[in-house]
C-alpha cells in the first residue's frame, strides 16, 4: 500500500512539474531541497489525490442527480429518508481512508521533531524586522537586513529579480550537514520559514524553540518571516546559501576576520566625515523603518528624531537612549545588538543630519564609557 | 410533519402601546424585529468590513506599496476579520435565529424578550467602538483579529478599546444563546419533540451551547491582555515568569469552537433549503443531529492545530491532528446526507437552491483543503501563508456567508410578504460564485509556493495568482450591491408571497400568512 501511494505521490509531482513547465505559474509547494520537504511535498500530492478521488466520486453523483432528477424533466420525488447500511459504510470508509493518511503522515513528524545529533547549531533571533544568526560551533554573529532599496518598494525604480528576498548577509550553511536551529525572538513572535527546507518555527521571545534541516544541494534558498511581527513583517526575508564544506570554512574564517576588524574598531578615533558615513548605513539598516529616512518618524506611534530633544541636547541622554532603548515602546536597546563604533556612528550621524546641525561627534570609546556605566547603575536599579 | 392548528387572523395586542419611529425599535422585545435589526446590522458590517477587503485587495494587485502604508494594511487586515467574524457573519446568524426559531417552533416570541432586545442593541455599541478606533491615534488595531501578543501589547488606545468591544460583544452572544437555549428546550409547541424539530433549531441549540462554553474562555484571554497593557501584569510576559504562548492556546480554546460557531448554523440553514427543493425530506435526519454534536464535542479538543509551528511536543502535534483528521468523519455524513437528499428528488433551482447547492459543492473544497492542513508537516508549510487564507475563505465565504444568502432569499418573501426578483437573484448569484472562486482559488496556488499571509508586498513571483484574485474580488464585491437591490426590491413590494412559500416547504413557519404578522403562535399548534 505504502509504494502505491509513493508512486501516487511522484505521478502527482511528475503532472505539476510538468504543468510548471508549461506555464510559470507555480501550482504546487516549492521544489524540495531536503528530505524533509521532500516527504512533505509527497504527503501533499498523496491527500490531494485523495481528495480529489472522494471530490470526483461525490459530486459526480451530485451532478448527475441535478441533470437526472430535475423536475423539469418530470422527475417524481422519492420517499426514502434513511438507510441504516448505507450510513454506517459512508461513516466507515472515510475513516479508513483517514487511518491510512495517518500513518504515513505521523512518520514525517517523528522525524521531523527529531532534533538530535546534530553537525553544528546555529542560534537564530527574530528582531522588529531583521534576523540574527548566532553560529555556537564556530562563533560568528551576524544580522541581516532585507536589502531591496526603498525606491524599489516605492516603485520609482525597476523591482530586481529578488525583489524582497534578498539580505545583505545571508545564512550559510554547509551542504549535507544537519543543522540543528535554536529559535527565539527579542520582542515580538516571528517565524523562520525556509519552504525549500520544509522548516517553520516560530521565534518566541523568552523561550528557545528548536528545528533542524539538511541541505541536499549547492544553491541560495529563500524564505519570510510568517508571523504577524508589526509593520514590516513582509519586509524581514531570510536567504540561506547552502554552500561546500571548504567554502563553508573560507566564510567562517572571514567572518572571524571581519568581527576582528570591529573589535578594532572599538578602540580607534574617527573623524566626523568617517562617523557620518558609517552611521548613515547603521542607521539605514537599524532605524529607517520607523523613524523614516527623513528622521521624521511615524505621527502617533514613532517620535521623530529630526529636530528632537534627544538629539540636539546633551550627548550623553542620546546615547543612552540609543544603549538601552525605552522600555514599554517600540524603540528597542540596541547596545546587544551593534558595536561601540556602530552606536557612535549612528549617534554621529543623527546629531548631524537632517536639520540636526550639531556638528558632534561621538568616538567609541564613549560608548565604551556609557556602557560601563550602565553595567554598574544595573544593580543598583534591582 | 406538522398539521398545526393556528388560529388568530386578528391582532390583539392592542392591550399597550405600541411607540413609533425610532422609540419603536430602540424598545422592541418583539423577536420578528430584533431579527430584523441584527440583520440589517450584519449586513451594513458585511459592507464595511467588504470595502477593507477591496482595499486590501487593490493594494496587493501588484507588488510594491501604491495605495496603503504597512501599517494601515495592517489595520486593514485585522478590522477586517474582526468585524466580519463578530459583526457580520454572528450576528446575521442570531437574526435567523430570532427570526426563524419561534416560528418553527410555533412559540409566541423568544422566552427573554428584553433580554432580546438588549443583546442586540450592545451590538452597535461594540461596533462603534470598533469603527471610531480607525479615528484614535495610531489608528485601529493591527496586530491581527488572533490578537496574540506580544505585538497586541505594543499598541495604543484602539487596542483597550478593541478588548472592551470584544467584551461586549461576547455578553451579547451569551445573552443570545442563553435565550435560544431556553426557546428551544421550553417553548416548542405540543407534539414537537427534540427529534422532529428543524434541523436549524438543532444546529442553533448545540452552537448556541458552544457560545455559552466559549465566550468566557475569550474573555478572560482578553481580559489577561488588558492587564498586561495597562496594570504591569506579567501573563504573557516571559520577563515576568509569564508565556507568550499560553495565550495562543486560550484563544484557540474559544479559536475553534468558534469556527463551528460560524458554521452550525449555516449546515441548519441548508438542511431546511435542500429538502424544500429536492421535494424530498432530508436524509439521515437523527445522523445529522448526532454529526453535528460529534463535531461541537471534537471541536474542544483540536485547538492546537492551530499551532503546530510554534512548536510542541512529538506526542502532542500527533494527538492534534489525530483529533482533527477526525473531523472530517461527522462533516463527510453532513455532505453525503444532502447529496443523498437530492438523489432521486424532483429538484428546482431557485436561487435559495442554487445558494445551497454552491455552499455543499464550495464548503467541500474548505473541508478538503482543511484536510491537507490538519496534516502537522503539511501544515507546517502552510501554516500562515495565504493557502490558510484560502481555506479559511473557503469555508466562511462559500460556506457560512453563502447560507446567509440562501437563507435571506429561502425566507425574505415569508418576513416581507413579497417574492423577491427571481432574475436578479440568480445574477446575484452566479456573479457571486464565480467571482468568489476567481477571488479564493489562486490564494491555494500562492500559499503552496510560498507567500505568506498578512504582508502589504510580495515577489515577484505571486504577482499573476495575486492579479486574478484582486480581479475576482471586485466582481464577488460589487455583485452584493445587486443583493442590496434585491432585498430593497422585496421590502417594497412585487408579487404577493403565499403562506406556504415553497412547493416543498414543510414546518410550521410556513402555516403563518406572508408577511408574518407582528404575533404569530399566541395559541400554540398542534404537531402529530
Amino acid at each position: 500500500m505504502k509504494s502505491m501511494w509513493q508512486r501516487a505521490g511522484l505521478a502527482g509531482a511528475a503532472l505539476t512539474t510538468s504543468q510548471m513547465a508549461l506555464a510559470e505559474y507555480a501550482f504546487n509547494l516549492q521544489t524540495p531541497a531536503s528530505k524533509v520537504a521532500q516527504d512533505v511535498f509527497h504527503l501533499h500530492n498523496m491527500i490531494m489525490l485523495v481528495c480529489l478521488g472522494i471530490f470526483i466520486v461525490v459530486f459526480g453523483a451530485m451532478f448527475y442527480s441535478l441533470y437526472a432528477h430535475r423536475k423539469s424533466k418530470g422527475h417524481k420525488a422519492a420517499h426514502f429518508h434513511e438507510n441504516t447500511m448505507v450510513e454506517v459504510v459512508w461513516t466507515v470508509i472515510p475513516f479508513v481512508i483517514l487511518m491510512g493518511m495517518a500513518y504515513p503522515a505521523a512518520k514525517v513528524v517523528i522525524n521531523m521533531k527529531d532534533t538530535t545529533n546534530p553537525d553544528m547549531t546555529v542560534k537564530i533571533t527574530g528582531y522588529q524586522w531583521k534576523w540574527g544568526y548566532d553560529y555556537l560551533n564556530d562563533g560568528v554573529s551576524f544580522y541581516s537586513n532585507l536589502s531591496t532599496p526603498r525606491e524599489q518598494i516605492n516603485g520609482q525604480v525597476q523591482k530586481g529579480e529578488h525583489y524582497l528576498l534578498e539580505v545583505d548577509e545571508p545564512m550559510v550553511v554547509p551542504v549535507g550537514k544537519r543543522v540543528r536551529l535554536l529559535i527565539t525572538a527579542n520582542d515580538v513572535i516571528h517565524s523562520w520559514w525556509v519552504p525549500a527546507f520544509g522548516v517553520k518555527q516560530d521565534g518566541i521571545p523568552g523561550f528557545i524553540r528548536d528545528s533542524w534541516f539538511k541541505a541536499d544541494k549547492i544553491g541560495t534558498y529563500r524564505g519570510q518571516c510568517a508571523e504577524l511581527c508589526g509593520k514590516d513583517h513582509g519586509f524581514m526575508p531570510i536567504v540561506v546559501e547552502v554552500v561546500s564544506e571548504e567554502d563553508y570554512k573560507a566564510w567562517v574564517a572571514k567572518k572571524k576576520g571581519a568581527a576582528t576588524n570591529a573589535a578594532a574598531d572599538n578602540g580607534k578615533i574617527f573623524d566626523n566625515a568617517e562617523l557620518i558615513a558609517r552611521g548613515e548605513k547603521v542607521y539605514a539598516a537599524n532605524c529607517v523603518a520607523c523613524h523614516q529616512a527623513n528622521g521624521m518618524g511615524l505621527p502617533g506611534t514613532i517620535l521623530p528624531i529630526n529636530g528632537s530633544k534627544v538629539a540636539t541636547g546633551p550627548i550623553d541622554a542620546h546615547i543612552a537612549v540609543v544603549l538601552n532603548g525605552r522600555p514599554g515602546t517600540a524603540m528597542v536597546a540596541f547596545g546587544g545588538r551593534l558595536s561601540d563604533a556602530e552606536i557612535a556612528a549612528v549617534v554621529t550621524y543623527q546629531r548631524n543630519a537632517w536639520d540636526n546641525k550639531t556638528g558632534d561627534a561621538v568616538q567609541p570609546a564613549q560608548i565604551a564609557a556609557a556602557r560601563g556605566g550602565a553595567e554598574a547603575a544595573a544593580p543598583a536599579a534591582q | 410533519m406538522t398539521d398545526a392548528v393556528h388560529a388568530h387572523g386578528h391582532d390583539d395586542h392592542g392591550h399597550h402601546a405600541h411607540p413609533t419611529g425610532i422609540m419603536r425599535w430602540l424598545t422592541t422585545t418583539n423577536h420578528k424585529d430584533i431579527g430584523t435589526m441584527y440583520l440589517w446590522f450584519a449586513l451594513i458590517m458585511l459592507f464595511s468590513a467588504g470595502t477593507m477587503a477591496l482595499l486590501i485587495r487593490a493594494e496587493l494587485f501588484q507588488p510594491g506599496l501604491q495605495l496603503v502604508h504597512p501599517d494601515f494594511f495592517n489595520q486593514l487586515t485585522t478590522m477586517h476579520g474582526l468585524i466580519m467574524i463578530f459583526g457580520a457573519i454572528m450576528p446575521a446568524f442570531t437574526g435567523f435565529a430570532n427570526w426563524q426559531v419561534p416560528l418553527m417552533l410555533g412559540a409566541p416570541d423568544m422566552a427573554f424578550p428584553r433580554m432580546n432586545n438588549w443583546s442586540f442593541w450592545l451590538l452597535p455599541v461594540a461596533g462603534t467602538m470598533l469603527m471610531s478606533s480607525f479615528f484614535l491615534p495610531g489608528g485601529a488595531v493591527a496586530g491581527g483579529w488572533t490578537m496574540y501578543p506580544p505585538l497586541f501589547i505594543q499598541g495604543g488606545i484602539s487596542y483597550d478599546l478593541t478588548i472592551l468591544a470584544v467584551h461586549i460583544m461576547g455578553l451579547s452572544s451569551i445573552m443570545g444563546s442563553i435565550n435560544i437555549i431556553t426557546t428551544i428546550l421550553n417553548m416548542r409547541a405540543p407534539g414537537l419533540t427534540m427529534m422532529k424539530m428543524p434541523l436549524f433549531c438543532w444546529t442553533w441549540l448545540i452552537t448556541a451551547y458552544l457560545l455559552i462554553a466559549t465566550m468566557p474562555v475569550l474573555a478572560g484571554a482578553v481580559t489577561m491582555l488588558l492587564t498586561d497593557r495597562n496594570f504591569g501584569t506579567h501573563f504573557f510576559n516571559a520577563a515576568g515568569g509569564g508565556d507568550p504562548v499560553m495565550f495562543q492556546h486560550i484563544f484557540w480554546f474559544f479559536g475553534h469552537p468558534e469556527v463551528y460557531i460560524l458554521i452550525l448554523p449555516a449546515f441548519g440553514i441548508i438542511s431546511q433549503i435542500i429538502p424544500t427543493f429536492a421535494r424530498k425530506p432530508l436524509f439521515g435526519y437523527a445522523s445529522m443531529v448526532y454529526a453535528t454534536a460529534s463535531i461541537a464535542v471534537l471541536s474542544f479538543i483540536v485547538w492546537a492545530h492551530h499551532m503546530f509551528a510554534v512548536g510542541m511536543p512529538a506526542a502532542a502535534q500527533l494527538f492534534f491532528m489525530f483529533s482533527t483528521m477526525l473531523i472530517a468523519v461527522p462533516t463527510g455524513v453532513k455532505v453525503f446526507n444532502w447529496v443523498a437528499t437530492m438523489w432521486k428528488g424532483s429538484l428546482t433551482f431557485e436561487t435559495p437552491m442554487l445558494f445551497a447547492i454552491a455552499f455543499v459543492c464550495l464548503f467541500t473544497i474548505g473541508g478538503f483543503s482543511g484536510l491537507v492542513l490538519a496534516i502537522a508537516p503539511v501544515d507546517i508549510q502552510l501554516q500562515d501563508t495565504y493557502y490558510v487564507v484560502a481555506h479559511f475563505h473557503y469555508v466562511l465565504v462559500s460556506g457560512a456567508l453563502f447560507s446567509i444568502f440562501a437563507g435571506i432569499y429561502f425566507w425574505l418573501p415569508k418576513w416581507t410578504g413579497y417574492m423577491y426578483d427571481e432574475t436578479m437573484g440568480k445574477w446575484h448569484f452566479w456573479l457571486s460564485a464565480i467571482g468568489m472562486n476567481i477571488l479564493f482559488f489562486p490564494m491555494h496556488f500562492l500559499g503552496l509556493a510560498g507567500m505568506p499571509r498578512r504582508i502589504p508586498d510580495y515577489a515577484l513571483q505571486f504577482t499573476e495568482f495575486n492579479q486574478i484574485a484582486t480581479v475576482g474580488a471586485f466582481i464577488f464585491g460589487f455583485s452584493q450591491l445587486i443583493f442590496l437591490a434585491v432585498v430593497l426590491k422585496a421590502i417594497k413590494g412585487g408579487v404577493k408571497a403565499p403562506a406556504r412559500v415553497w412547493e416543498g416547504a414543510e414546518g410550521l413557519e410556513w402555516t403563518v400568512p406572508s408577511p408574518a404578522p407582528y404575533h404569530t403562535f399566541e395559541v400554540a399548534p398542534v404537531v402529530k
